[in-house]
């Protein structure tokens, strides 16, 4: 074993032991233990991506002298590593853009437990995505909506108190049906390890066995899963929880949270039921049409809003709808539209969040849209960045966002039945992103002296200015080199299978 | 190296305005509400708030309130009948033939004492076969801590680092008074109470006692980390009810809890990091199993159940000690 194949088990065991340290630490040093954290195991995924690009083969790590029906295992290709680097990059640029923001709503004498939850979510985040093993990452997924709970409550006001507890409901109803399915599983297959259980499903759908208990099951993980990352009817607790929160926390929230749950289910389809068996269980007609209604719906309830941050929030249920509808059309390019659609997703949205504040620190922090008019001059910088988030969310080329509608569009075409709703759909959809999205924009280039509003610039805030500059430079490079984007996901895929 | 003066670096650093004389730039009209217009506004937006909601006289709300809670119902009802029938295509429970009876449960019970030394089969499985679950378990109880911490501590000011032009987070103050403050169990203990002193003196020994041994048996017999550090944690409980915050502080405060916690999990952490590097890659640990039955034995499995159970027991007390009084 070379030595670069400890690398996964590395970056789990480092943030775990990181947020258990940070608890004896005063918050400077712990911020100073996140930020180093986030860069090692970025550098770690970094090189295992490079390693594994190499040898084009995915490997399983035992957690222990036990082989691994027995023990515990974790398992690293292409695609998973390359999900950690992205992910480290995401929380790395959140944590610093919101950094300033954190010490003006947050508790000082709190901010070192800030950073033990942020480091716990990495551990979690990281876990969920190298994990062969159902039960481990049911482990995984309690300490992840703990740490998101906390991520929302730190900043301690009536709004986010009851977003969380929304969220805490919510979620643990989705933790509940996904452990209901978990145990059916192992009743049916007698095995928690991911490759055993495909098997094992695959021998009982040849003997016709099992059906009604096989049906459900994969409806309890999939709803499960789809009440955690928020997908349409069932996403009532997201915009409190992502408006009012600390905008690192709101990033964080929204672009991986979220998307730790979906690449989990990706995971379950690909490596635990099978991708055939999926698609042809009728669990994915009613994902692919719960997406569609995120899709429209999502968005009237963004153009309804007149707050910025709930607006982004509200697009968050859109975007999520866009995710699953490339799950439901049930075909490989579909999914890879979906995986693209989870990086760009991740990257555009945590982008939106971080230049909000921005805007809503040169209006005297007011988040009204009245309010807003003319900020993109007060705050240059910010009003660029989210000039460009909001572009990429509405698809032009160039960004991020053109690349995954158009893979989307793709997708779809040849499909036989869900062809004309998904392309429709679709057009609906963009229409309604550049409502509200290009409403912002021209709102915050409404040309307004404000004299009693401040004037910040990139030389006041430079480590904010360079996290923006890094998310800009992020989007450009996700819409531009989408070629070997997406075939590396490809080559992710099918190793997973 | 570009000279910073130009157009674009003025205009990114807000020193030069390019819209300036080229655009017309009108300030937005400023309308001006007056004081008894606001009144009205407020009026209004009262008149219509009771309107709305006011189940009396507005039958679509209630008609929608009784609908929501019935479709609630018949959502619930139609979950379990799911479920249940679920149930009922399920393998007979207890028979020979089904699948979880399979090579993985044969070797744990087969093989289980030669591997892990550790007579009791369950702690083999959650401390040596898949210890990698159970750490994670035990951070999911030292992050729900964390999350309650966040939540229910009550800190003294604690000013942050002053940094120039940053708004830092003010606390708003809030005053009691004092009918409020002797309502609240925060401030005055609950009176001494004589039986509940004498029996926890009798019992709270006893009760912790029998954790340790719980957890020091933990491979031997039924029991283990988790179990005996709840039945600590219940001791302790019993004694801040009977005694005081007052007598507790003088062995257990935040610190104590802070430490005991942190030392228990890196123990963890590191002595499985070193099992599971060298399980990975195949070398020998170099950790012996000893007799088995004997309570120095089974490796790792012992000093892990005291970590395991000294988290849970702190846990136990912080939770209640949190809730109860905000700090420990």
């Amino acid at each position: 074993m070379r030595f670069v194949q400890n690398f996964p088990f590395f970056s789990i065991i480092l943030s775990m032991f990181s947020g258990i340290i940070s608890s004896v630490l005063p918050a400077r040093a712990a911020r100073w233990l996140n930020t180093a954290l986030i860069v090692t195991v970025g550098a770690m995924s970094a090189a295992l991506l490079w390693f594994l690009t190499g040898t084009q083969e995915a490997y399983v790590y035992w957690m222990g002298h036990f082989p691994a029906p027995w023990g515990n295992e974790i398992r690293a290709g292409v695609l998973e590593a390359g999900m950690a680097l992205f992910f480290c990059v995401i929380m790395l640029l959140s944590m610093l853009g919101g950094e300033k923001k954190l010490l003006g709503e947050v508790e000082y004498s709190k901010h070192n437990l800030y950073y033990i939850l942020v480091d716990l979510l990495l551990s979690s985040l990281l876990a969920l995505v190298y994990t062969n093993d159902l039960f481990t990452a049911y482990v995984f997924v309690e300490i992840n909506t703990i740490a998101a709970c906390g991520l929302i409550m730190i900043r301690q006001n009536g709004r986010t108190i009851e977003a969380a507890v929304r969220y805490m409901i919510m979620s643990l109803l989705g933790s509940g049906l996904f452990l209901l399915g978990l145990c059916t599983l192992y009743d049916l297959t007698g095995h928690l390890l991911m490759s055993n259980i495909k098997e094992a499903v695959a021998q009982l759908a040849e003997q016709q066995a099992y059906t009604v208990p096989l049906m459900t099951t994969i409806g309890l993980i999939s709803v499960g899963l789809a009440i955690k990352s928020a997908l349409f009817p069932f996403h009532t607790w997201l915009p409190d929880a992502y408006g009012y929160s600390t905008v690192s926390s709101a990033a964080m929230l929204s672009s991986l949270v979220s998307k730790g749950y979906i690449f989990l289910l990706i995971k379950i389809f690909y490596r635990v039921i099978g991708f055939d068996i999926i698609t042809e269980s009728k669990v994915i007609n009613v994902l692919f049409v719960f997406g569609l209604m995120g899709m429209v719906f999502g968005s009237l309830s963004a153009i309804r809003e007149n707050d910025i941050r709930r607006m982004i929030s509200y697009s968050s249920v859109a975007q999520i709808g866009y995710i699953y509808m490339g799950f439901g059309l049930g075909t490989e390019i579909g999914m890879v539209a979906s995986v693209f659609h989870i990086l760009s997703h991740a990257a555009t949205k945590s982008l939106l969040f971080i230049s909000a504040i921005g805007l809503t620190d040169v209006s005297r922090g007011s988040r009204k849209f009245q309010d807003l008019t003319g900020a993109g001059y007060r705050n240059k910088l910010a009003g660029v960045a989210f000039t460009v988030g909001s572009l990429s969310m509405v698809g032009v080329p160039m960004f991020s966002g053109f690349v995954s509608k158009l893979l989307f569009m793709e997708a779809s075409l040849g499909h036989a039945v869900k062809m004309f709703p998904a392309l429709i759909v679709l057009a609906l959809s963009t229409i309604l992103n550049a409502i509200y999205f290009m409403k912002t924009v021209i709102r915050i280039y409404v040309p307004d002296r404000r004299p009693d509003c401040g004037i910040i610039t990139g030389k006041d805030e430079k480590l904010y200015a360079a996290t923006l500059v890094c998310f800009i430079v992020l989007n450009v490079a996700l819409g531009m080199l989408s070629e070997p984007i997406v075939q590396w996901i490809r080559t992710g895929l099918s190793m997973f299978g | 190296m570009k000279r910073k003066d130009n157009a674009f670096y003025r205009w990114l650093f807000g020193e030069k305005d390019t819209l300036q004389g080229r655009v017309e730039m009108r300030p937005q009209a400023e309308y001006e509400t007056k004081e008894t217009d606001l009144e009205e506004i407020l009026k209004d937006h009262q008149q219509v708030q009771e309107k709305v909601f006011d189940l009396k006289d507005n039958k679509a709300l209630r008609f929608f309130d009784r609908m929501y809670r019935i479709a609630g119902v018949l959502f619930c009802l139609a979950l379990m009948l799911i479920l249940l029938v679920n149930v009922s295509w399920l393998p007979p429970r207890g028979a020979a033939s089904n699948p979880v009876n399979n090579e993985v449960s044969a070797r744990y019970i087969e093989n289980g004492l030669q591997e892990t030394g550790a007579v009791n089969i369950v702690t083999g499985m959650i401390l040596d076969y898949r210890a990698f679950d159970t750490f994670g378990e035990s951070n999911v109880l030292f992050i729900a801590t964390v999350t309650v911490l966040i939540l229910m501590r009550l800190d003294r000011e604690k000013k942050a680092p002053a940094k120039k032009g940053v708004p830092v987070y003010q606390k708003p103050e809030d005053e009691m008074t004092v009918a409020q403050a002797q309502a609240h169990d925060r401030i005055y203990e609950p009176k001494n109470d004589v039986i509940l002193q004498v029996a926890a003196g009798f019992l709270v020994p006893v009760i912790i006692i029998f954790g340790i041994y719980v957890i020091l048996n933990g491979h031997l017999s039924p029991g283990g980390g988790f179990s005996g550090g709840a039945i600590i944690g219940a001791g302790l409980i019993l004694y801040l009810n009977a005694f005081g915050f007052e007598k507790t502080e003088r062995f257990f405060t935040e610190k104590t809890y802070k430490w005991v916690s942190f030392g228990a999990l890196t123990f963890y952490c590191l002595a499985k990091s070193y099992s599971f590097y060298t399980g990975a890659n195949h070398l020998e640990s170099g950790i012996g199993l000893g007799t088995p039955g004997a309570i120095l034995s089974s490796g790792l499995i012992l000093p892990l159940n005291i970590c395991v159970g000294l988290v849970v027991a702190c846990t136990m007390y912080a939770f209640y000690a949190l809730f109860r009084k905000g700090g420990f």
